[in-house]
């Protein structure tokens, strides 16, 4: 098995549990609330609807020249990749706040309470919209690396099965702890999914644009060492930063 | 119109977020990477460089905004 592929599933898996996380913790609000049978409903079609669109644009990639496809899978994937990776900085030097489940569980849960009990086709439509919304929308950003991530290295059963394993990770431990996933370590999930698609985004746009990396696929493992060192180094610095902008005799 | 525009919003927040020059930046290290290329230079290296200096800068900036704010 090659580097690629060991970074492709491994990307794949860490982004998807992120992100359904995410989600799991809008279905556990809803659900507890409001009654399962309209919230899981809610999830099956937006499990539906990603399935199809994974289904859909895999093969229609495949069409594409791979040189022009790593050209723009990379790009993009650069780009969404540094955003990943400048949030994760400025959560992990105290410019921006953590993620906290926790507390967007329990807003999820005020929010539905709230809500009104409007019925249209026989579901609660609030559980239903709220659960396919929110899955959706954490689905499309799962889809999207997926996608990307499998089509430019020719391996997308290989993300598939990153992103498949996650889901039933997740899944398991939620309906275990039956609460949000307040312990996962999401920040430094998400810093170790910015680093490699930043690192594939910079490998296959150079590729893509003509350019050959030194020691082909090994020289993704010295990027993302690269990138971990830089990122690591530019947190100390903003961290440094926030100090020596504290008013002399402020407690931490 | 209004869901289009909602549409292409959405797919501006989700790839290119809340510092467009990154974006920007990134398209121009890409090109110059091709242009470098066509006249025989092996530029793996510029992309590596520029999302260095792309990412030092969007984030010390942020910083610097944040506590401003």
């Amino acid at each position: 098995m090659s580097t690629a592929t060991v970074l492709i599933g491994l990307g794949a898996f860490f982004a998807c549990a992120v992100e359904m996380v995410e989600a799991l913790t809008i279905v556990l609000g809803v659900g507890t609330v409001r009654g399962w049978r309209s919230t899981l409903i809610g999830v099956g079609a937006a499990t539906v609807v990603l399935a199809v669109l994974v289904a859909a644009l895999g093969p229609a990639l495949s069409q594409i020249p791979i040189d022009a496809l790593r050209l723009v899978v990379g790009a993009l994937l650069l780009v969404f990749g540094l955003q990943w990776l400048r949030k994760a900085i400025l959560r992990s030097s105290g410019y921006k706040p953590l993620h906290d489940e926790d507390e967007a569980f329990r807003r999820e849960q005020a929010e539905a309470e709230a809500a009104g009990g409007e019925r249209r086709a026989g579901l609660d439509w609030y559980s239903f919209t709220v659960a396919f919304k929110g899955v959706l929308l954490e689905g499309l950003e799962v889809v999207f690396i997926v996608i990307t991530f499998g089509s430019a290295q020719g391996r997308l059963d290989v993300a598939i099965v990153g992103a498949v394993a996650a889901l039933v990770v997740v899944v398991v431990a939620g309906v275990l702890a039956r609460g949000p996933l307040e312990r996962v370590p999401e920040n430094t999930i998400k810093f170790a999914v910015g680093l490699l698609l930043t690192s594939f985004g910079c490998f296959w746009s150079a590729e893509g644009a003509g350019a050959d990396w030194p020691g082909d696929e090994l020289s993704l493992l010295a990027l993302v060492a690269f990138l971990s060192a830089f990122s690591w180094l530019l947190v100390r610095a903003l961290r440094r930063r926030r100090l020596e902008l504290r008013p002399a005799g402020a407690s931490a | 119109m209004k869901y289009l525009v909602a549409f292409g919003r959405f797919w501006w927040n989700f790839i290119v977020g809340d510092d467009w020059t990154v974006a920007a930046g990134v398209a121009v290290a890409i090109g110059l990477v091709a242009i470098l290329v066509d006249h025989d230079v092996n530029a793996w290296w510029l992309l590596p460089v520029a999302v260095v200096l792309l990412t030092g800068i969007s984030v010390w900036r942020q910083a610097g905004q944040s506590e401003e704010a």
